[in-house]
């Protein structure tokens, strides 16, 4: 299974985010890193890196990050993991909810790294208007 | 003159400017800049004071480095965090610092914050700082310069960089979001790398 980390500035989001997440693919392996590491506004790449290895089963990860310096925080803590695992954690170019939820159920169908991934870049570009 | 002599009073120089650099980023960011720095900058403190006095330059800007990493909580722990990594290379080795080690050293810390955050001069950044103070040094170095004659002249480019900051529009970070509103105001990093950048000054000479 691919497992999922959700990375955002706030410890709130990233708990939502996994929550709605969850309720389509019950039981998957979701891990969040929000915050810092006293639970300020803020991300935390060591944090993000734990969240990292926790989150793989050998299928690989993807990552769902929300503003710039979260981005930049998932780019260090990739860059901290053992090379073999970096090569098999992927960002999503994706809105945080959207693909987060698209990521989860695609991943909890058994689905490739790569297809999740994709799911997860598709979330872009759901119409929210006619 | 030592290493963690050096870091201490850049952290300290940081530390003082918390309130100011939280006032800037409140007019133009997420206002926690000054907050993330000093708590940064007070962690890495902890960790450099207990080091053995003898330890190496390229051994302590680790310890800056991952120290930044792992406490500051905004955009600037990445990117100062991966400029202080990334300055322990050229140095590696080195018991004493040169005026093309220390080039070096800023060249290779301004690389690291631009393959982070993945911006340009121009955009108002701390590299607005950065880059016209490793100009500065360069030109210093064809001229035959001492070291302290350089970074001189690299502070004076920061801070003229600076002022530059205050003329252009943002487009990296949360300040892009104000857009022409940002224009009028200095910038956050800008300002702390100026900070820094002074205080390494004011302490070799």
């Amino acid at each position: 299974m691919v497992g999922i980390v959700i990375v955002s500035h706030s410890v709130k989001i990233a708990e939502g985010v996994k929550e709605l997440a969850l309720q389509m693919a019950k039981g998957h392996p979701v891990f969040t890193a929000g915050g810092t590491a006293d639970g300020g506004i803020g991300t935390d790449p060591i944090r993000i890196q734990e969240a990292m290895e926790a989150a793989n089963s050998g299928d690989g990860v993807v990552v769902m990050a929300d503003l710039g310096s979260a981005v930049m925080s998932v780019g260090l803590a990739k860059e901290m993991l053992d090379p073999d695992l970096a090569e098999v954690v992927k960002l999503a170019n994706a809105p945080i909810v959207e693909g987060a939820i698209a990521a989860t159920v695609e991943a909890s169908m058994g689905s490739s790294l790569e297809k999740v991934l994709q799911t997860a870049h598709d979330a872009r570009n759901m119409d929210k208007i006619d | 003159m030592t290493g963690k002599d050096a870091v201490k009073i850049v952290g300290q120089a940081v530390i003082e400017k918390k309130m100011f650099l939280t006032d800037l980023d409140q007019a133009i960011g997420d206002g926690d800049h000054g907050i993330n720095m000093a708590r940064g900058f007070e962690s890495v403190l902890q960790k450099t004071e207990v080091l053995p006095d003898d330890t190496d330059i390229s051994s302590i800007l680790k310890t800056v480095g991952m120290g930044l990493i792992s406490s500051v909580g905004g955009a600037s722990g990445p990117l100062y965090g991966t400029a202080f990594l990334r300055a322990a290379g050229p140095c590696k080795d080195k018991t004493n610092i040169d005026a093309n080690t220390a080039k070096a050293m800023l060249d290779a810390a301004i690389k690291g914050i631009q393959d982070r955050g993945k911006a340009q001069k121009g955009e108002k950044t701390m590299l607005d700082a950065l880059i016209p103070a490793s100009e500065a040094f360069a030109e210093g170095i064809k001229a035959d310069k001492t070291l302290l004659e350089c970074l001189s002249s690299a502070v004076q480019a920061a801070q003229d960089g600076v002022e530059y900051t205050k003329t252009i529009i943002a487009t990296k970070g949360r300040a892009s979001y104000l857009a022409e509103r940002s224009i009028g105001h200095q910038d956050p990093g800008a300002t702390s790398a100026t900070i820094m950048l002074t205080a390494l000054y004011n302490y070799i000479k």
